[in-house]
């Protein structure tokens, strides 16, 4: 939210697409013209073959595992460490517990030091240390020249072992977590994005609950102690690093920084039962908004699934970029919205969720529903046709070599496959999966995935500019996203306002 | 700005790290190549053989500073319209697709020329000829409705990455990145989309593009405070009018008027392409040179416009909104070329850079009042007298005025005593680190070559910036801190919380912002 909020101080430019581009793919239209045209003549030689350095995984006999891909381009070394355990994973009372520790992991410095004397001590070399907490997972990376890594890595190394989590910075980052708490209704899209996610999973869902006052307050410094002793153990970490090293000598230093370091009890995600709502139209009711954020929501599945390829396959050519139908019907035919897409959702490790958004003008907001609607009939009695496959899969096979043009982007790939115990080779076997992919295997993924009858239907929006509601949709189920007060006392008091809720 | 943290660029004094931003160069030298083509467009080629791909920029020097008097957003109104195809791409037959645009464009003229009528409107008539032009409308789409958003469907069939395009008060730029085997497809295509684009489907995507204002500004607190904060701050330039348009501009201008924007502002001398990536310049350029020669040329636009006067007393919007409070303000600054640009980059980085800088520290963590402040450079531009801003988000139960004081007190340290040695070394060194974790990417590095290209007329600027920078000084930052932080040059802009219109006196609660 913070960032966001900087970021759009920074930007404040309008562009021809939103955020970032979804992944997608494909339209209906069929008659070449009669000639053929001036851009097909073009030739297009053969890609030249692009292999690129795989980075060598090392696995210490404490558990650790270490990918190290050199990459010589600029005097630069970065290393990131992944740990197992994240915010999903804390008790509901203490919400917001790895947000703070993420924070303060950093801020609150090492035995020895505190985190200002960090700051300085990094920043007159222009090198960052900096730790962030995950759903599943919490980091710790470092970003250096060269030849400042064995200063850097020193920070790195011992903030790894030795945090403290002083207290004075436990504070701030509890204010902070009140900050965004106070915030988070601010943004419509926000909301939207919040609600929707309850929808699909159960508020109580690690996918979907978050922080409130009551629950940051309750976070206390020796929990955040508890959660380092709990997850920091050379057996849950994933270290990558990149740069302008030699692997060898980079090795060497690492098994001597780490290689005597004990293996602790392996910390296994449990896992977490969605519990959607019914299906039925929900309403988040706004009276400063003239644009409302229909999202349409159900289950997705995962990455693990063979469906994966044709899930793909079938997303670039329903829901994505400018050769989409969405974006082709809703968008530039209808010219409903500007912001428009969607797809079946996966993800790494639970099932993704399955979303299509609509932002659309309050009058316009039924009618927008109205096109989802149709667009998903369509699948059965216009199913996704063979230029529109190969549109698709051409898409995702001519831009492969996006995936991994970069050392920085083969690690970050291996790094999460070995993260999720996916095979190291899950790239290459995508890539065959998408070019096997047929008509039928997409009429199969919809046919699995997609049914209206299971989405939520979820409005933020204005009703007193609403187009008229059809009755199909039944009566809203009004949602309430007012947020629970402090405990007394937590927050100060601005003058001359009360306090009640 | 979106420069600014690249300009931000300083070199560390010291041996080695002055040495690697001189061998920074001299390596770009050697695998940089530019043309000024004759038809005055500048190609710029730059060989970074990472991967078997490119990534291409184009900057186009007009933005929305340059929408005409009652069109605004038609800047980026056009760029919208570059995504719609040419003579040979979107249409089933453009002949007969020409004649029925035009129709639409005579329909439209006659529709808003009724409907605009100030005196003796017939609103029977409007209704008549607000359905000429739908039907008119409906008759040109018939020839390329089934080609809908073909150049797009090309790029991205082919292989494109990242396709996207934005518009700023000072430019325009177009990208997206291609495997290296489609570089002469590109050249054609993006050759094509400047050489003949065709403005259909205007009005459907003008619909869009006020989706895009209500998702960016209407329905968006920061967006709405944004919008009112530099209206006021400006009243003569053309910073004073939003990027995305004002609602009646937006139902008024005309295909027509995207047609003449293109005609006068997109002229081969005012644009620079650049393409980074697999490329060997010795073959590529003739390649580019080949489709892109093909841009006739037209006279240079006239730039000049209204300057803006000095602020003479201090001016104040006041949101009071839904959201949680939030507070910023800015002093009005001179454009790029002041020598005293790299002077307020440096004051832009030891105020705002990081949990050493003297915003985080006063405000987040020794009054603990906010939770993010920040100093911004060039806001909203660069390219023409602009602001410095500063941000800061008040924490819950703390108000925008001592969140402001706080700013306040910063800017005087930073007039009355001079920033220390290690603020200054600090703020060199991580200049010089940013810049080289910039030249790590194709996307990046076209996106730099072509701004720093475009502004001075050389993108060794890039790298020269360092210099400049270099011999930034304490007493400089205390002069431009003391001619340019003054009361009367400031514009405060502020969300103050209501709640919701007609709820009861408790609705306006500091913290939990009821919804």
């Amino acid at each position: 939210m913070k960032r966001a909020l900087v970021g759009m101080f920074i930007a404040c430019v309008a562009a021809i697409m939103f955020g970032a581009p979804l992944q997608t793919f494909a339209q209906t239209s069929a008659q070449t013209p009669a000639q053929t045209p001036e851009w097909q003549k073009i030739p297009i030689p053969k890609l030249p073959p692009f292999k690129p350095e795989a980075p060598k995984r090392i696995v210490l006999a404490n558990g650790m595992v270490i990918f190290l891909q050199e990459d010589h381009e600029l005097p630069l070394i970065d290393g990131t460490a992944r740990i197992r355990g994240g915010e999903g994973n804390v008790p509901a009372a203490k919400l917001g517990l790895v947000d703070i520790y993420g924070e303060v992991w950093r801020t609150g410095g090492t035995r020895t030091q505190t985190g200002d004397q960090l700051d300085d001590f990094l920043e007159q070399r222009a090198a960052k240390v900096e730790t962030a907490p995950g759903e599943d997972s919490t980091t710790i990376d470092w970003s250096c020249l060269k030849d400042d890594f064995d200063d850097v890595f020193k920070v790195f190394s011992d903030l790894l072992r030795n945090p403290e989590f002083r207290e004075d910075k436990i504070e701030i980052a509890q204010k902070g977590l009140y900050d965004a708490i106070s915030r988070r209704n601010d943004e419509a899209s926000q909301v939207a994005g919040r609600e929707a996610a309850k929808l699909v999973y159960g508020a109580n869902s690690p996918y979907a609950r978050h922080p409130e006052y009551a629950t940051v307050a309750a976070v206390k410094r020796q929990e955040l102690i508890d959660w380092h002793a709990r997850t920091v153990h050379p057996n849950n970490i994933i270290l990558g690093v990149v740069g302008d090293f030699d692997s060898a000598k980079m090795e060497a230093r690492l098994r001597e920084a780490f290689g005597s370091w004990e293996k602790g009890p392996y910390f296994k995600n449990p896992e977490a039962k969605p519990e959607p709502a019914k299906p039925a139209y929900y309403l988040v009711e706004r009276s400063d908004v003239n644009q409302s954020d229909v999202q349409m929501v159900g289950l997705g599945t995962t990455r693990r699934t063979t469906d994966y390829y044709a899930i793909s396959v079938f997303n670039e050519a329903f829901g994505g970029g400018f050769s989409s139908r969405l974006f082709n019907d809703i968008r530039t035919t209808k010219g409903l919205a500007y912001a428009v897409g969607g797809g079946i959702g996966t993800a790494w490790d639970h099932d993704g969720m399955l979303r299509m958004i609509v932002r659309t003008k309050s009058a316009t907001t039924f009618e927008s529903i109205q096109a989802l609607d149709e667009e998903i009939a369509a699948l059965a009695t216009k199913p996704i046709n063979d230029e529109e496959i190969k549109r698709a899969k051409d898409s995702i096979l001519n831009s492969f070599v996006f995936r991994f043009d970069s050392p920085e982007k083969v690690l970050q790939e291996k790094m999460a496959y070995e993260f999720y115990g996916y095979p190291l080779d899950f790239l290459e076997t995508y890539q065959k999966g998408i070019e096997q992919v047929t008509k039928e295997d997409v009429a199969h993924v919809v046919a699995k995935y997609l049914h209206r009858d299971r989405l939520a239907v979820l409005v933020v929006g204005n009703p007193a500019e609403f187009d008229k509601a059809p009755a199909s949709l039944g009566a809203p189920n009004k949602l309430d996203t007012s947020i629970p007060p402090p405990p007394k006392g937590l927050l100060p008091e601005q003058p001359g306002s009360g306090a009640e809720q | 700005m979106r420069i600014r943290n690249i300009s931000a660029v300083i070199v560390l004094v010291v041996g080695l790290c002055s040495f690697a931003v001189s061998q920074d160069l001299a390596s770009f030298e050697k695998r940089t190549t530019v043309k000024k083509l004759a038809n005055g467009l500048t190609v710029i080629i730059c060989e970074r053989p990472e991967a078997p791909v490119f990534s291409f920029y184009t900057h186009v020097d007009a933005g929305s500073v340059q929408d005409p008097m009652g069109k605004t957003g038609l800047a980026h109104m056009f760029e919208h319209m570059a995504f719609k195809g040419t003579d040979t791409i979107g249409t089933r037959d453009y002949a007969d697709e020409k004649v029925a645009l035009a129709k639409v464009e005579e329909a439209y003229a006659a529709y808003i020329a009724e409907r605009d009528k100030s005196v003796g409107r017939d609103d029977e008539k409007v209704k008549q000829l607000e359905q000429a032009w739908k039907d008119a409308v409906a008759a040109a789409d018939k020839y390329s409705a089934a080609y809908n958003n073909e150049f797009g469907k090309i790029v991205e069939q082919e292989g494109g990455e990242e396709m996207n395009a934005e518009t700023t008060w000072d430019e325009t730029a177009y990208h997206y990145s291609f495997p290296i085997n489609r570089l002469e497809l590109w050249a054609y295509i993006e050759s094509e989309r400047f050489l003949h684009p065709v403005m259909r489907q205007f009005y459907k995507e003008r619909n869009v593009v006020i989706e895009e204002r209500r998702m960016r500004t209407d329905s968006n607190p920061v967006g709405r405070l944004l919008e009112q904060f530099t209206e006021e701050a400006f009243v003569a330039q053309s910073y004073h009018r939003p990027t995305i348009g004002w609602p009646s501009d937006l139902n008024t201008f005309s295909a027509t008027d995207a047609q003449h924007f293109f005609d006068t502002y997109y002229v081969p001398s005012n644009m620079v392409v650049v393409v980074v990536g697999d490329v060997k310049a010795a073959e590529a350029m003739p390649v580019i040179e080949k489709y892109f020669s093909r841009l006739p040329t037209r006279p240079k636009p006239d730039e000049r416009g209204t300057i803006e006067p000095p602020q003479k007393s201090e001016r104040r919007v006041v949101l009071r909104d839904q959201a949680q409070p939030l507070y910023v303000e800015g002093y009005h600054r001179p454009d790029f070329r002041s020598p005293d640009d790299p002077i307020y980059d440096a004051i832009e980085d030891v105020m705002s850079n990081g949990r050493t800088s003297r915003l985080y520290r006063a405000l987040v963590r020794d009054k603990q009042i906010a939770s993010v402040s920040e100093g911004f450079s060039g806001f909203p531009g660069n390219k023409y007298p602009t602001l410095f801003a500063f941000l800061a988000v008040p924490l819950p139960g703390h108000t925008t005025q001592e969140v402001g004081d706080a700013i306040h007190a910063e800017i005087e340290r930073l007039k009355k005593e001079d920033i220390s040695d290690d603020e200054l070394k600090m703020t060199k060194t991580r200049a010089k680190a940013n810049l080289i974790r910039s030249l790590g990417s194709n996307e990046g590095l076209a996106e730099m070559l072509g701004l720093y290209e475009a502004r001075y007329d050389d993108w060794r600027e890039l790298f020269r910036w360092v210099d400049r920078i270099e011999k930034v000084t304490k007493a400089d930052i205390r002069r431009v801190a003391n001619q340019t932080f003054v009361p009367d040059n400031r514009t405060v802009g502020i969300i103050e919380f209501a709640g919701p219109p007609g709820a009861g006196a408790g609705a306006g609660a500091p913290q939990g912002g009821v919804q």
